[in-house]
């Protein structure tokens, strides 16, 4: 014989744990396309601010140009701001938004 | 129009050729720009100083924390192209400065063009004034080319 038990009331504390939550997920930064910046200059701005290589740099650069953004980089907030000021410092188009 | 190249790797260094006309032409520029620095908020600039986040509130935190930050290395940047416009050698510090100074001038100049896809340079009049600052625009374009090449580090020169 099954009994249903109803649950006992457990204090809800869901709301810091999200706010938590939302803390702690990531930051990206999204470098989106422009009709200024030079294919070769953004490919070098990538190489110098984040030690991508030049194949990996290319690759970002020509997600940026085909698909009109890509991801860079990504971290908790300050890094990510960090980023998009070094990235504004050199004349491109980034922002942030949490992942 | 003959075309050298005025800009080339060296080494750890970046040897620059500019004849008197460039070094006009570049300075004007500058004389242009530098003054619009002391206004970030002119919507000439708008390239220059884009939103970090999509929120209001977390923009303005972003822009009171960095704005004076991008100024003063914007006019930095600017001042070392200027103090350099003759020299027939950059050391890696000043070419990048230059880089950036030259992207600067080419966002702003593309901004008042409105710029929006692949410049199309075949119909264009030098006799008006959007022809003029197209062919400016496009000489730009080409040095920066050439200094992004001389600092490629994997250009396999």
């Amino acid at each position: 014989m099954s009994t249903i038990v109803a649950p006992a009331e457990v204090e809800v504390s869901e709301p810091s744990i999200e706010e938590e939550w939302e803390h702690d997920r990531p930051w990206v930064v999204i470098v989106w396309n422009d009709p200024i910046n030079l294919m070769s200059y953004v490919t070098l701005v990538f190489q110098k601010l984040f030690g991508y290589s030049l194949a990996q740099a290319t690759k970002l650069m020509l997600q940026v140009h085909n698909e009109g953004k890509a991801v860079v980089s990504s971290g908790n907030r300050e890094k990510s701001e960090l980023d998009v000021s070094r990235l504004h410092a050199h004349g491109l188009w980034a922002t942030m938004q949490q992942d | 129009m003959l075309f050298h190249r005025q800009i080339r790797g060296d080494g750890d260094r970046v040897r620059l050729s500019l004849n008197a006309g460039e070094q006009l032409l570049l300075r004007d520029l500058l004389d242009q720009l530098e003054p619009l620095l002391a206004d970030p908020d002119d919507p000439a600039l708008r390239r220059l100083f884009p939103p970090a986040y999509s929120d209001d509130e977390s923009d303005e935190q972003y822009r009171s924390l960095v704005r004076d930050q991008l100024v003063t290395g914007r006019a930095k940047a600017l001042a070392t192209m200027r103090a350099t416009l003759g020299s027939d050698t950059l050391d890696l510090e000043q070419a990048d400065a230059w880089l950036r100074a030259l992207n600067d001038l080419r966002l702003v100049l593309g901004t008042r063009l409105e710029v929006s896809e692949e410049v199309d340079y075949e119909d264009l009049d030098v006799e008006e004034p959007r022809g003029r600052d197209l062919a400016v625009y496009g000489y730009l374009a080409w040095l920066q080319e050439q200094l992004v090449d001389a600092l490629q580090p994997a250009s396999g020169r």
